[in-house]
């Protein structure tokens, strides 16, 4: 029976990508189906009733929603080019460190980089860049002695901070300032340029310009916001 | 080699008992220790550098920290007792995914429950009812969440369920007659020794809250 995978996504989500990355280095061909979060479909509302959110994954029909389940989803079925580590206490280790970087619950890095840093200015965006050094610093010393987070090669880690490879440069230019400089993080700069040079992962980043065009209006609406308050 | 197993919990936490749970579900033996959260110990400090946090199960000397990683660490190494997660990989994204919605759904909404007051905790009331009605019906007819057997979703639920008791005093609600399945499911899974060795007395529990409401400077 041949394989129905679609995946139903954003343009711009970088947690979406986690996905697309997952399913095309495991070479599993899919259809995408972009979504207008505003004007949300009706298949989606009918795959994900409990959230409403993208990403979802719909395999033979039957939908996972979830990043982090869809990607350990995907690498249970597919078993070529394994994401996740054999060894239970490895794997593990992986789980923490894609946590902490998430954008959910335990957002640490995104959290202080975004909602700290990105969308606020003067005193209380110098204390969220405190934060934000703080944890990039637990990531830089996760990389020591490693090319990539998996080790040799990318693994379920670096998909799961691979947003910051991209991210974060646009970040820096819409806001104006350096949050991940070479002299304070030299491995974690090394593996982001290493990891958005990587095959498939170069191919699939979203536009430039339309990221910054984006963010921008982000960083201004939230600034605004706080400003009527 | 015999294993060394120690846990770092601290008694009333939802996410120590989860653990408590699955340790107790693969019948293993080990340490427990209960951290003082106002003064956390070096061990603790050691093991979990970044969160500073409990549970920490420390495996032959090896940590493992956030109670979902650790349970499925568990299930993982002692994987021929009492399976949690299921073998299919479709059945296991949808145990991680209703695990999920538990910690990030009625976590958030536990806590809102009593530090609000009036209107906004009768509108909190009603959010955290309607999220155990959408689990009740996850549930089914099943006796388990896991179906025959208890599984990954109920070890993460009862703890919650736990702590229901103190909710419902403090918010002044009752769930019995909105989610009967569920308080029918809470016995059952109550009868498993596992579980009621692992959660702490109702009455304890309350007292903690009053204190906790202390600290909080809530009435």
């Amino acid at each position: 029976m041949a394989e129905e995978v679609k995946l139903f996504r954003t343009w711009s989500s970088p947690f979406a990508l986690r996905i697309v990355w997952a399913l095309k280095i495991k070479g599993v061909e899919y259809e995408t189906i972009f979504e207008d979060l505003s004007n949300k479909s009706p298949s989606l509302l009918q795959y994900n009733p409990t959230h409403k959110k993208v990403p979802v994954l719909v395999h033979n029909g039957k939908p996972i929603a979830e990043s982090y389940v869809i990607l350990e989803y995907i690498d249970e079925t597919w078993k070529e080019t394994p994401l996740l580590p054999e060894d239970p206490y490895e794997k593990a280790m992986a789980r923490f460190w894609a946590k902490f970087g998430d954008d959910k619950g335990c957002s640490l890095v995104f959290t202080s980089i975004f909602w700290g840093v990105f969308v606020k200015e003067g005193k209380e965006q110098e204390e969220a860049m405190v934060e934000a050094m703080e944890n990039l610093q637990f990531l830089e010393e996760e990389l020591r002695g490693k090319k990539f987070f998996g080790g040799e090669r990318i693994g379920f880690v670096d998909l799961a901070l691979g947003w910051l490879a991209n991210l974060i440069s646009i970040l820096e230019d819409v806001a104006g300032l350096k949050i991940v400089g070479e002299d304070k993080f030299p491995l974690l700069s090394t593996w982001m340029k290493d990891f958005a040079d990587s095959p498939i992962i170069k191919d699939n980043w979203p536009p430039r310009d339309k990221m910054i065009a984006k963010f921008q209006a982000l960083r201004d609406a939230k600034l605004a916001a706080a400003a009527s308050k | 080699m015999a294993d060394e197993i120690i846990l770092l919990d601290f008694w009333p936490s939802m996410f120590g008992m989860k653990v408590r749970i699955a340790l107790a579900e693969k019948g293993l033996k080990y340490e427990y220790r209960d951290e003082d959260l106002f003064n956390k110990g070096p061990l603790l400090l050691e093991m979990n550098p970044i969160h500073k946090k409990i549970p920490v199960l420390i495996h032959n000397g090896k940590p493992i920290c956030e109670s979902q990683i650790i349970v499925q660490y568990i299930d993982e190494v002692w994987k021929d007792k009492s399976p949690l997660l299921p073998s299919d990989p479709y059945h296991r994204a949808q145990a991680r995914f209703w695990a999920d919605y538990i910690d990030k759904k009625l976590h958030l909404l536990g806590a809102r429950l009593w530090r609000t007051k009036g209107e906004e905790q009768e509108a909190n009331k009603k959010e955290y009812i309607e999220c155990l009605k959408l689990l009740e019906g996850e549930l089914g007819d099943k006796p388990y969440f896991g179906g025959e057997n208890f599984g990954f979703v109920d070890v993460n639920l009862m703890p919650y369920f736990s702590w229901l008791y103190v909710f419902e005093i403090a918010a002044n609600f009752s769930i019995e007659a909105e989610c009967p399945k569920l308080i029918t499911w809470a016995k059952r899974c109550m009868e498993k020794e596992s579980v009621s060795t692992s959660l702490p007395d109702h009455q304890k529990l309350y007292d903690f809250f009053l204190q906790l409401k202390k600290w909080h400077g809530i009435e």
